[in-house]
């Protein structure tokens, strides 16, 4: 299986590269992305040999940056795309789907790119992995450096949630708590990097790496029977995912497998850590840092690398880049979870709140139908809701039941 | 005593492989100067249009410049400014 991937190329200044262990421009550091022979795809992505593809983001390898598909991984992706009633009827709307990402193998989206980067990494001759992590990357690499035998170092911040931490150490392999913010983190990993022969699948095998993304497009467009939705809901971090989500839609549309019309891109933000909603709000084409303040810590980037991309997407597609309050977050925690069965961790409460947010404000249709992404389990942050939550506590005595308990539910009586 | 500077591995072949440079201290903007005068050709990597280029970040004392005053941010005796790319992350 020979790739489909050609260059590497610079997202700013357009100069190429290859396929190589670089992730930014040496001239100007701009972010280096794939660029692909869509002819090569177009040829061999059938409608037919995707489907024969195994229930796995590798159905997609034709559109994928790797020689070959891993012969040992974890088979992430494919996870169930949910049509959502109870909450479109919630949010006064028809058709809403929920493209559930917390069943994947370590229970986020980074199962995605983490396949992708290490795939990459180890043809491209690395034999250490390495991530600078919010908590999600950190669960992913750890897994899938177990399963491939590869050697792996994880750093996080030190004031990350203990199951994360607890989810990542298990695995067995080098955990770096590092006392200071995500922002820091990356910084001193992008230094390591031009340091040591390793591979950070978010630093310098990034463009491998952000690509694993896309398939949450093309598993949308396949689960809705080869079409794209009018509207989709992203959440941003450093704005890849929203970027990489729209580029799927994009590709499908170049080779054919879909009609020609990307769907309109929201981006999700906790206000506590809203850079790339500000700038959109205050019509910026630059994203100004900031210090995060949030629950939603795996949204928690000060700095957001792509961050100018995810505004051009959200504008040239007519969408918004929107940020909600921690209470909305918590409210869209339960609002997803009571209405579809789905406990996301606090980003997901991010990404349903600012849909809550764009229904309630008219800016979505009653008759569109729109795609909410939810990116990570709610396992990950109970502490988000922890406090929050009424339960019932008696003793094993019938009448107590009844006074105590029945007497209290209403509706089930 | 004087300023340390980090540079990335994407600068090094302007810096003879160098990943430490040493200059004065003094603004960000100053230091920069002197190190096009060290390594010709630096500045025009760093800037663009007399500012920063949008994916570079520069921290002084792992402090991002731009929360404080850009290119005119003051850098005492014994500071390490580091000079990093900032497509990562996420």
């Amino acid at each position: 299986m020979a790739t489909t991937a050609e260059q590497l190329k610079c997202k700013e200044c357009g100069r190429s590269y290859p396929l190589a262990a670089l992730f930014v421009c040496d001239f100007c550091f701009g972010p280096l992305e794939v660029a692909y022979d869509y002819g090569k795809i177009r040829r061999r992505a059938t409608k037919d040999r995707i489907a024969l593809g195994p229930p796995s983001l590798w159905r997609y390898a034709d559109f994928l940056p790797v020689e070959n598909k891993p012969s040992v991984d974890l088979q992430a992706g494919f996870t169930p795309l949910i049509k959502a009633d109870r909450l479109a009827a919630k949010l006064g709307l028809k058709k809403v789907w929920v493209k559930n990402d917390t069943a994947n193998p370590t229970h986020s989206f980074k199962d995605r790119v983490v396949s992708v980067a290490l795939q990459r990494a180890l043809e491209l001759g690395f034999e250490v992995v390495a991530c600078a992590s919010t908590g999600n990357l950190a669960n992913s690499v750890a897994a899938h450096a177990a399963a491939s035998g590869t050697e792996a170092f994880v750093f996080v911040p030190a004031n990350l949630e203990i199951q994360k931490i607890i989810a990542t150490a298990v695995y067995g392999v080098n955990v770096v708590k590092v006392r200071g913010n995500y922002d820091d983190v990356n910084r001193l990993c992008t230094e390591i990097a031009s340091e040591k022969k390793w591979a950070f699948v978010n630093v310098n095998v990034r463009p491998y790496y952000a690509e694993g993304s896309k398939t949450l497009a093309y598993e949308t467009a396949e689960q809705l029977g080869w079409r794209a939705p009018d509207k989709v809901v992203v959440p941003v971090a450093s704005g890849s995912l929203l970027t990489k989500i729209h580029k799927g839609f994009w590709e499908l549309g170049e080779v054919g497998l879909i009609r020609r019309k990307a769907p309109v891109v929201y981006g999700a933000q906790a206000e506590g850590c809203g850079p790339v909603a500000a700038a959109f709000k205050e019509g910026l084409e630059h994203v100004k840092p900031c210090k995060p303040d949030t629950i939603a810590k795996s949204l928690a980037i000060g700095n957001p690398a792509d961050g100018v991309f995810a505004l051009e997407v959200a504008r040239a597609t007519g969408g918004v880049i929107e940020s909600v309050t921690e209470q909305e977050i918590v409210d869209g925690i339960k609002l997803l979870a009571e209405t579809t069965g789905i406990f996301t961790e606090t980003a997901g409460g991010v990404t349903t709140a600012v849909l809550a947010k764009l229904a309630a404000a008219g800016r979505i249709y009653r008759d569109e139908e729109v795609v909410l992404f939810i990116t990570g389990d709610g396992l990950k942050t109970l502490d988000a809701v922890a406090g929050t939550l009424e339960t019932f506590e008696i003793d094993p005595n019938f009448s107590q039941f009844e006074e105590e308990v029945l007497e209290n539910v209403v509706k089930s009586t | 005593m004087s300023v340390k500077i980090r540079i990335p591995s994407q600068l090094r072949n302007l810096t003879g492989g160098e990943g430490m440079v040493e200059t004065d201290a003094g603004t960000v903007g100053r230091i920069i100067m002197e190190l096009e005068n060290l390594h010709p050709g630096i500045a025009e990597r760093l800037l663009d249009g007399g500012e920063v280029r949008r994916f570079i970040n520069i921290y002084v004392d792992g402090d991002d410049i731009r929360f404080d005053k850009g290119l005119d941010t003051s850098v005492a005796d014994g500071s390490e400014i580091s000079i990093v790319p900032a497509v990562a992350g996420g």
